[in-house]
């Protein structure tokens, strides 16, 4: 009798997991837990903020610039196409540096390199405004890191850096952004931290700015001495939360409060 | 010159109400502030907004120390006859900035 149990038991969870469609994503985009105004900000062009640095973008890609009198455009064609799927697979493996680096830091590479113009100053107008006509061009795609395998220890290493303890409230991100999403730092929701939106226009900020900014902004909220614009541990943690968030939808110019 | 996002239609019906939203890049320093230095930034803010549709004001606005950086003002007026409308931002230090619109109203 027991075994006749044990088996029409198995049968019914055997039909009821056929019936069950595939596991929905649960993560959540910061996107969600903001207000409404915010996101209707966000979702027209004609209101946020961010396509102001978007035009500028746009102007940069096609006015010449360095020695070289090349624009991007000069090698790149127009963005719309070229540019398609490009910000949602950074950062990316650089042979030449033997390690990966942001999107801010391909279009420097590309300026010093083929273009040789100066260099764009991190948080500057201009680079923000590179780095959002450029991710705009991913607008609505999955987020898809490189599955380069020269990543993986970087990777693994951004994964540390998300779980280590740093600062005087001796907290990790991931104490915050995997153990305490969706509960409140005063006023505040706490986000699953998924970068789908960046460079953002945060009003915080009243200004466009990067995803190392916002990191350097939580280290020092936690008073920890922030890592430098463009070090190495930034771009490991930014390949770590670039491929937590694999898959997850690109929102860029985002707005955050 | 500064960045504006314009958002408006290009035509519209004699008598309809038509919507007109514009953002300027501006940073409206508020002269609160201190700067790292610790000494206090000097205020440049925008001072006035006005739209004027062939030459008649139809919409103005003043604005202060309080208002965001990149300010958004959005407003409606009535489509009259085809024509320019004018925008224009002024503000501290000789900040002055002004982007037409061309209106196409048909009966």
């Amino acid at each position: 009798m027991r075994r006749i149990l044990a088996l029409l038991l198995v049968c019914l969870m055997g039909t009821a997991g056929a019936q069950n469609p595939p596991p929905k994503d649960s993560r959540r985009s910061g996107f969600e837990d903001m207000g409404a105004a915010t996101q209707a900000m966000q979702k027209d062009d004609a209101l946020n903020p961010g396509m102001l640095w978007v035009q500028d973008g746009e102007a940069l890609w096609k006015q010449p610039a360095g020695a070289s009198g090349k624009a991007c455009i000069s090698c790149h064609a127009a963005a719309q196409s070229s540019m398609r799927g490009v910000a949602a697979r950074y950062p990316a493996f650089d042979t030449g540096l033997g390690r990966p680096i942001t999107l801010g830091q391909r279009i420097n590479q590309c300026r010093l390199q083929h273009q040789q113009a100066a260099l764009l100053r991190p948080e500057s107008q201009e680079l923000l405004g590179l780095e959002a006509y450029v991710a705009l061009q991913s607008r609505g795609l999955p987020l898809a890191p490189s599955n380069d395998a020269r990543l993986e220890p970087f990777r693994q290493r951004g994964q540390q850096l998300f779980a280590q303890r740093i600062g005087q409230l001796n907290l990790s991100c991931a104490q915050c952004h995997d153990g305490l999403p969706g509960k409140r730092l005063a006023g505040n929701v706490i986000p699953e931290a998924h970068p789908t939106g960046y460079p953002v226009y945060r009003l915080e900020w009243q200004a466009m700015g990067s995803l190392q900014r916002r990191m350097r902004g939580c280290m020092s909220g936690v008073r920890a001495e922030p890592f430098a614009y463009g070090a190495q541990e930034l771009v490991e943690l930014e390949l770590y939360l670039k491929t937590r968030a694999k898959g997850m939808a690109m929102e860029a110019p985002g707005v955050r409060p | 010159m500064a960045r504006t996002l314009i958002n408006a239609p290009s035509a519209a019906r004699r008598g309809e109400v038509i919507e007109i939203r514009a953002t300027i890049g501006h940073p409206m320093e508020t002269g609160f502030r201190a700067g790292e230095d610790g000494k206090v930034l000097p205020r440049n803010i925008i001072q006035t907004f006005s739209c004027r549709y062939n030459g008649e004001l139809v919409f103005s606005a003043e604005l202060f120390s309080a208002v965001s950086a990149n300010p958004y003002i959005a407003f409606h007026t009535v489509a009259t006859e085809s024509g320019t409308l004018v925008l224009s931002w002024e503000g501290d230090n000789g900040f002055s900035q002004a982007e037409s619109i061309q209106l196409a109203v048909t009966a």
